[in-house]
């Protein structure tokens, strides 16, 4: 069994990084030169780990999956980042910060990883404000500040509704200046197909298919940094771009490394809900228009059918006999409930049939009142771009009829075990941002994905890492020749081959849809004994299916789309599985893992911390078998344990 | 709705391509124009064919992946979206819709709709950046920017890297994306420092790789998907014309 | 040709500055020539004439128009040859952004504006050179050159009538564009003030091609 030693460091909590800073081990200007560094991804924890590491001197490979650095997908994050600077000076201190992101993680994070987080947060502004980022300001010049869910305090900087976008600008900036030195060296259109780990149990390199080519190439470090993102394409539909998948992460699973939580999946309440099955993704609106919009359903179940039919508009049902859900079940935070709980309120209605819209899966976010109460301009000003490109997307004004939304999947919290140092358990393979698992425990607030991102990336690996290299001096440079990269290379090889043999009659996306359908029937929102065991079977049929009958056509050089994605959904068919294993094991209801028996008599989750809190790091054992579980016991030293409670303040 | 598709095939870098007709059946109106695409490479991997291949990866309009010439305008017709964004209720059934890749030197075709853009990071690189190093840097409201110049600052960062500019632009000139980026580090107090190096840098590089000069024709400005304005250019030459007299 | 020497932007600066400067030659030029229809004894016309032909600083500024004239077409077809290079292979479909039409023409109205300057210059300029300009009969101004019966005789001629008439439009496209154009160029571009250079440059080019089209017009039917 895998040792788990998460190496927190001694002291007070909000002394620990402190002291772990005074305490690492460094590596002088000189020897930095002589060591390598492998960066996966260009996101916001890949681009600025790559961006920093080459400024402080060392020799860095950074690989893209896309064409450019910028592509990655953090650009896509609209709302905002937090951080604890207390601009507005409405009390937020870094342990407020701290306590929120814990007590929305249902207390299933690291006490000392998230602590970091928040305590690094307040660099990230400064750093990004020096890059360029233009946050919006105040009229005073200052910097603005919004509220966002979960918090009592406005501590979210944004820049529009393009923050995340702008901050990727900004590490992508930092990294072309290093790729313009020289001390970076970036690889565009590669994907890491494998992890390359020593005989002495160390990661020294990764295989990857260059896209353009297709040709498979060895690239060797002292250590590898994978920073590829979540995996909830996993899904098939989900607000993730196209080609983000968990190949990375799968690979250094199947390597050694142990895999965290893989069932703490978010859903965004705020999604325009799927419209046929042609469709190939799904589009997020910003978790904002909660605020002024009001989710409700129809009263009777045979309004709702009407409007299943096309026989009746939203707009008909008149005031009396619409149900505003939310506000019943959650008199005192109402539409403003955090995400999972919106989410699964608008599941429960739709399954009891109330849902509107052809498909019954959808509910309605209406502006009217707002509209009315405080006019259309106000209503433009706040939500214009968002509802300019609902209108582009489903042909319909919503400042005359109500929106229609649906939950979707959004972001994977589970993700690879690291450690303090972001370290995982295979020594010298490091995992930043949302691929590993540390800070966000069963559930992300809004506006933390980014400070995680940006905080592994800037703040914490060029530290961490260097603590680990400073005894890797000696081993000088590493060779890609040696029997370890031919193994690895040679496996990977045959995989492809072996896709490209098969040539069956199902397309990869046919399978993926059905993965998608298991998956989101069974792991999605609500899971429960039966459901979960019943996926883990289909899955597994679907995945000797895929092997025996997956037709991939053209040839293995080149660009060679097809092939791109059967190797992904390859990885998601073993992927899916583990999910369901570990929310199957997981006998409660924490964040985004609710598990039908165990709830309170309203529908409310139900956590087991005497028996669950712990994390859930899952150990390969082979392919078919059994994955092993390792506990790592979370231990709350400075914080005070509450019950999530959004009925009453 | 039914419609008749003229693609542009190409199979490498140096391969000379022809365009090849194609024809789709029952495609919702609501569909995206990239689902349209999946549909149509579906039908091709079915029979046995090889898919066309184009960029794409967000599909929110905002990763600057897809591009794609349709209909005589890059990102099709519809103003402020990407291609990604457009749907197909912006067709007539029955309708021909031609789809080119983006056309520029600086651009090569490398597989069907797919180029190369490099040539916009290798533009980043050569200046379209503030040198900061992570660390060491003061308090984020050190230095208040006025809010004017903050939003201005921002209009031009909204730049996705699409290259939907220099496909529009009779010249196939890279002057709104180099401008936007100038401008968004001249607007602000941190990227005044340097903004004189930058704009020259980054203007030199243009040159090198062969991008056409502005005619201020403004078809750019028409076909952005984030609707940034040529004003930025004007900054721009002015920026430039400081950064060569002194 | 390449950019070695001078960048793109720089070369664009010196198209937009000689442009502004050949808009100042025109509004003189027009000045000049509306004499002949406010003073049909051709007296005023004749004398202004004179001047510009006599005066030495005018004589000298000539050459720097010429200059102006040279580098502004010179750069002008650098800077199109660099803009179809950069294109490549083109599209099938005709491009159909929005856009300031008479700027795609730029380089085919300015070619026949060059033409139009030949045929013009031939007309005039190389008559007068040559010294086979008739004498000015008009008593009060003997020995001086009759430069306005040129150009009344010349648009006595209704073929000639409509052909300049046909060239003073296609300047006049080259115009509209050119002015606030030059403006951007050297990047005077302000949200106040760039609307009303926009406007400048359409009255601009309205008044300048309408100027020189009713000349020829009201010679032939006076």
């Amino acid at each position: 069994m895998a040792k788990l030693d998460s190496k927190i460091p001694k002291g007070r909590l909000a002394e620990k990084w402190t002291l772990y800073k005074e305490y690492q081990k460094l590596v002088s200007p000189a020897n930095k030169r002589k060591i390598e560094i492998i960066v996966v991804g260009t996101g916001l924890a890949g681009g600025a780990a790559a961006a920093s590491l080459g400024e402080m001197g060392f020799k860095v490979k950074v690989f893209c999956i896309q064409d450019s650095p910028r592509r990655a997908h953090s650009i896509a994050a609209q709302g905002g980042i937090n951080a604890a600077k207390n601009y507005p000076n409405d009390g937020d201190t870094i342990y407020r910060l701290y306590y929120d992101t814990i007590k929305g993680g249902d207390y299933r994070a690291r006490e000392a990883n998230t602590y970091r987080l928040a305590e690094v947060s307040n660099n990230i502004i400064d750093q990004c404000v020096a890059q360029g980022v233009p946050f919006a300001r105040e009229y005073g010049g200052y910097l603005a500040n919004r509220s966002f869910g979960g918090a009592q305090v406005s501590r979210t900087f944004y820049a529009r509704g393009q923050t995340g976008q702008q901050l990727l600008l900004g590490a992508y900036g930092a990294l072309s200046k290093e790729i313009k030195k020289g001390s970076v060296e970036l690889y565009t259109r590669r994907e890491m197909l494998d992890l390359v780990v020593m005989k002495d149990g160390r990661a020294r390199g990764i295989i990857v298919r260059n896209l353009f080519t297709g040709e498979i190439e060895r690239y060797s470090a002292h250590a590898v940094l994978i920073a590829s993102g979540g995996y909830g394409n996993v899904f098939f539909l989900s607000t993730n771009a196209m080609t983000l998948n968990g190949g990375a992460v799968w690979q250094s699973y199947k390597r050694g490394a142990l895999f965290a939580n893989p069932c703490f999946v978010q859903i965004h309440p705020t999604c325009i809900p799927v419209h046929g099955d042609y469709q190939s993704k799904l589009t997020l609106m910003s978790e904002s228009l909660r605020n002024d919009g009001r989710i409700w359903v129809p009263k009777k179940l045979e309004d709702a059918k009407k409007i299943q039919k096309g026989e009746m508009k939203g707009i008909d049902i008149p005031e009396e006999d619409r149900d505003y859900y939310l506000e019943r079940r959650y008199p005192a935070f109402g539409n403003l409930v955090p995400r999972d709980v919106a989410s699964r309120a608008a599941k429960e209605r739709c399954d009891a049939g109330y849902g509107v819209g052809k498909t019954g899966l959808a509910v309605f976010l209406d502006f009217k009142d707002a509209i009315e109460r405080l006019g259309r301009d106000v209503i433009e000003a706040r939500y214009g771009n968002l509802f300019q490109m609902y209108e582009k997307i489903v042909d319909e004004n919503p400042y005359e009829v109500p929106m229609r939304i649906y939950p979707a999947i959004h972001y994977t919290m589970g993700g690879l075990w690291v450690d303090y140092e972001l370290q995982s358990n295979i020594p010298g393979l490091f995992v930043a941002g949302e691929a590993n698992f540390s800070d966000h425990g069963a559930n992300r607030l809004g506006a933390s994905a980014l400070m995680q991102g940006l905080a592994d990336g800037y703040f914490i690996i060029p530290f961490t890492m260097q603590n680990y290299l400073a005894d890797q001096i000696a081993v000088g440079e590493i060779t890609t020749d040696s029997e370890e990269f031919e193994k690895v290379e040679k496996e990977v090889k045959d995989r492809i081959d072996k896709l490209m043999s098969i040539k069956g009659t199902e397309t990869v996306d046919s399978i993926h849809k059905r993965l998608g359908h298991i998956m989101w029937d069974n792991v999605g929102m609500s899971r429960n004994k039966e459901g979960l065991e019943k996926a883990i079977e289909e899955i597994q049929a679907l995945r000797k299916e895929f092997w025996t009958n997956v037709k991939v056509p053209g040839k293995k050089d080149g660009i060679n789309l097809e092939l791109e994605k059967a190797l992904r959904v390859a990885d998601f068919l073993e992927l899916g599985e583990l999910m369901a294993r570990d929310a199957l094991h997981r006998e409660e209801s924490a964040g985004g893992h609710f598990r039908e028996e165990y709830q309170t008599e309203e529908g409310e989750a139900m956590r087991n911390d005497q028996d669950f809190m712990y994390v859930a790091a899952w150990e390969y054992t082979g392919d078919d078998k059994e994955p092993k579980l390792n506990k790592e016991k979370l231990v709350y030293e400075e914080t005070e344990i509450k019950q999530r409670n959004y009925k009453t303040a | 709705m039914d419609l008749k598709l003229k693609i542009w095939r190409q199979a490498s870098r140096d391969a000379k391509g022809k365009f090849v007709d194609y024809e789709v059946h029952n495609i919702s109106s609501d569909a995206s124009f990239l689902e349209m695409m999946d549909l149509l490479n579906e039908d091709l991997v079915e029979k046995g064919e090889e898919p066309v291949a184009f960029d794409h990866d967000c599909r929110e309009g905002i990763c600057g992946m897809c591009s794609l010439f349709i209909n005589g305008r890059p990102h099709g017709p519809d103003s402020a979206i990407t291609t990604c964004q457009l749907h197909m209720r912006k067709f007539k059934d029955g309708e021909t819709i031609v789809i080119e890749p983006w056309r520029a030197k600086p651009f090569p075709v490398i597989k069907d709709l797919i180029v190369d853009r490099s040539a916009f990071d290798e533009l980043i690189q050569a200046g379209g950046y503030i040198s900061v190093s992570t660390g060491g840097v003061p308090d984020a409201n050190a230095i208040p920017v006025s809010r004017e110049k903050a939003e201005l600052a921002m209009d031009a960062a909204a730049c996705i890297g699409c290259g939907a500019c220099v496909a529009a632009c009779k010249n196939a000139s890279a002057m709104l994306f180099v401008s936007a980026k100038v401008s968004q580090f001249a607007l602000l107090p941190q990227g005044k420092i340097e903004a004189k190096e930058r704009v020259q840098k980054m203007v030199a590089k243009m040159d090198d790789l062969g991008f056409g000069n502005c005619t201020n024709t403004y078809a750019c400005e028409a076909e952005c998907p984030k609707e940034i304005s040529v004003t930025n250019i004007a900054r721009m030459n002015r920026e430039f014309f400081v950064a060569k007299i002194s | 040709m390449s950019n070695r020497y001078y960048s793109s932007l720089t070369k664009k600066y010196i198209m937009a500055l000689m442009g502004l400067f050949l808009f100042t030659f025109l509004v003189v030029h027009l000045s000049i020539n509306l004499l002949l229809v406010f003073d049909p004894t051709r007296v005023l016309f004749n004398e202004a004439a004179h001047f510009m032909g006599t005066n030495p600083f005018i004589q000298i500024f000539q050459w720097v128009l010429f200059a102006g004239f040279a580098i502004h077409i010179f750069y002008g077809v650098v800077l199109q040859i660099q803009n179809w290079i950069a294109r490549g292979k083109g599209y099938k479909r005709k491009a159909l952004s929005e856009e300031s039409i008479f700027s795609k023409y730029m380089i085919y109205t300015g070619i026949v504006i060059f033409i139009f300057l030949v045929i013009h210059l031939g007309n005039f300029f190389v008559l007068k050179m040559q010294g086979r300009v008739p004498e000015f009969e008009h008593t009060a101004n003997a020995g001086m050159e009759d430069m306005g019966l040129l150009v009344v005789n010349l648009f006595k001629n209704g073929g000639y009538v409509i052909f300049y008439v046909i060239l003073l439009l296609i300047m006049g496209f080259h115009l509209d564009h050119a002015f606030q154009s030059a403006f951007q160029s050297i990047g005077w571009n302000h949200r106040k003030y760039t609307p009303f250079i926009k406007g400048l440059g359409h009255f601009l080019a309205i008044v300048l091609t309408a100027g020189f089209i009713i000349i020829p017009v009201i010679i032939y039917y006076r």
